[in-house]
């Protein structure tokens, strides 16, 4: 599905990611961990297209696509959300989760401004998708409210519901349960869980490493740019290496 | 069971954008059986023209959210374009209006390939020097364009035996192309590519990784506002029969600016009550004209300062939010 060979990628004279490799498989969600400035946001927006490696190759189903911009990646099937929302303020929500679908809208101008039946056919299926993504993630009711009216968590939310209404390929989730409760946490977590069952291919950017044990399927542990671990949950947790980079150096205490 | 009258609503409610704008057609069809004076014609017809520029630029700068300080100058080019082709060089007026429109439209291309990469006040800076070029044209090749006094001598417009040469013609003229130009922009904005610049206006990074081209999507709402801005000068050129620079200097470029504030950013209907407003404003208040620049100066400031999504789209979002917080608390 997804592969990275040597992955590397410099700010200035600073490493962000030093030849990160990994694979994920179609239907599993991949865990992303490592402490704060590890590089685990880099590695997303190089996936993503927002940023660029400079060596090693990304491949989407052998595909190379690490030389492509964002927009061209996203028509290939990868949807991602943001650590900061990025939701449009001024949007309704259901307009927010329909950007979603603007990789299945028709991109013309010109047979967007006329606006014949085939377009009015087409916007009524992508508007039903919409309202049954933003049902699946339990923010119906709220479809015409504006964005900004909305609580973080349900921001968070129609996030999600922006990302998975395409039905995508691959989708990024970078901290999707940042800053929220335990309440909000439990929620997000069913969605992701739900989302797995129906086949979705994941990568997960997460701190809470309750929810990561739960829902991932591999982990990739990324220290100052490296990736220091990768495989199950129950091996990697285990791992000394990992240990020490989260909890630092173990000092010998017998 | 749906009953009659749900019926009837849920039509209205699908169709309103549809029934709006064949309600105001129907009015703006009777207008002038009510309004025989023809100064007051002469403006709504002025209303209309510049409907048309800042439908085009509500586009660019409301939804896209780039800036233009230049917008007159394409103004420009289609009014002495027309002026240019039916008078000097005796062009029939329709096809000059349109090969001026495809000429303004490679302007763009050209101007906004270049430009568009910057943003914010460079991209302010690079429409504002095109618009002094421009004008700085008009008035010095007076060979060609006639220089300070202006061109005179532009011909009507005509369909068939009917010549728009009086102000009742002029009106039925201008606020067809409006009210066509106003339906385009408003499934425009009603479609993906409207949700994708609404995208772009607000979070260029997550336009991209959402599929939006967002240069592509840039320079093509730049080339239609462009177009748009041409077709209203033609419409202007041979409406008045005469032209000169000072329609076009980069103060009307700014007028258009807050003409698009007041309407608010992103509101198609907004637009067309901005217009008329900054149309009027001097008019109703008489001692407004000899301050008019500063006047509107003090607009354009006092909105970005308070409701910088502009003055009508500010209010109904804030009534929307409004209405939606206190549904919930029911």
């Amino acid at each position: 599905m997804l592969e990275l060979r040597n992955v590397s990628k410099w700010f200035g004279g600073l490493p962000a990611l030093q030849d990160v490799s990994f694979c994920m498989e179609p239907g599993q969600v991949t865990a992303l961990i490592g402490p704060n400035g590890a590089g685990k946001s880099t590695l997303i927006n190089c996936i993503s297209g927002v940023d660029r490696a400079q060596s090693g190759s990304i491949c989407l189903a052998h595909h190379p696509i690490g030389a492509l911009p964002a927009h061209k990646i996203a028509a290939l099937g990868v949807a991602r959300t943001f650590q900061n929302l990025k939701l449009f303020a001024r949007l309704s929500v259901l307009d927010n989760v329909l950007t979603g679908l603007t990789v299945a809208a028709k991109r013309s101008f010109t047979v967007s401004m006329l606006r014949l039946p085939a377009l009015r056919h087409l916007e009524r299926q992508l508007r039903l998708r919409a309202l049954e993504a933003l049902d699946d993630f339990g923010l119906a009711k709220k479809a015409h409210w504006p964005a900004s009216s909305l609580s973080y968590g349900e921001k968070k939310r129609v996030e999600m519901a922006r990302a998975f209404v395409s039905d995508p390929r691959l989708v990024l989730l970078d901290e999707p349960v940042a800053g929220l409760n335990t309440e909000e946490t439990a929620q997000i977590a069913r969605h992701i869980r739900r989302q797995r069952n129906a086949g979705h291919t994941m990568l997960l950017v997460e701190h809470d490493m309750e929810l990561v044990m739960d829902v991932a399927d591999q982990v990739v542990v990324l220290d100052s740019g490296r990736c220091i671990a990768c495989g199950k949950p129950e091996v990697v947790r285990s791992n000394p290496m990992v240990l020490e980079a989260y909890l630092g150096r173990m000092e010998a205490t017998a | 069971m749906m009953t009659a009258r749900d019926n009837l609503l849920y039509f209205l409610y699908l169709h309103r954008t549809g029934l709006t704008v064949l309600a105001l057609s129907v009015l703006l069809l009777v207008w002038p059986l009510l309004e025989s004076n023809p100064y007051n014609l002469g403006l709504s017809n002025l209303i209309a023209i510049y409907a048309i520029v800042v439908l085009g630029l509500n586009l660019f700068i409301g939804y896209a959210g780039q800036i233009s300080l230049g917008h007159a100058a394409f103004f420009a080019i289609g009014a002495y374009g027309s002026a240019i082709g039916t008078t000097t060089l005796g062009g029939p007026a329709w096809p000059v209006m349109i090969v001026v429109a495809l000429a303004v439209s490679l302007v763009a291309l050209a101007l906004g390939l270049p430009a568009l990469k910057l943003s914010g006040h460079y991209l302010a800076m690079a429409t504002l020097g095109f618009n002094i070029v421009v004008y700085s044209i008009l008035v010095q090749w007076d060979k060609v364009t006639g220089g300070p006094s202006g061109f005179s001598g532009i011909p009507y417009l005509s369909i068939g035996s009917v010549v728009f040469d009086n102000e009742i013609a002029f009106h039925y003229l201008v606020w067809t192309v409006a009210m066509i130009a106003l339906l385009l922009c408003l499934n425009l904005v009603r479609s993906g590519v409207g949700r994708g610049l609404a995208a772009l206006a607000e979070d260029e990074t997550a336009a991209a990784a959402l599929g939006v081209d967002t240069r592509r999507a840039k320079v093509k709402v730049f080339i239609l506002s462009a177009v748009l801005a041409s077709v209203a000068g033609s419409l202007f050129a041979h409406c008045y029969a005469f032209v000169s620079p000072d329609s076009f200097n980069i103060f009307v470029s700014v007028d258009f600016v807050i003409m698009v504030v007041v309407g608010g950013m992103g509101s198609i209907w907004g637009t067309l009550f901005g217009t008329a407003l900054i149309t009027l404003l001097p008019e109703w208040i008489e001692a407004l004209e000899s301050y008019k620049d500063i006047i509107h100066g003090l607009i354009l400031v006092l909105i970005l300062l308070f409701l910088p999504q502009g003055l009508v789209t500010g209010i109904v979002d804030a009534v929307r939010t409004r209405i939606a917080l206190s549904r919930h608390h029911a």
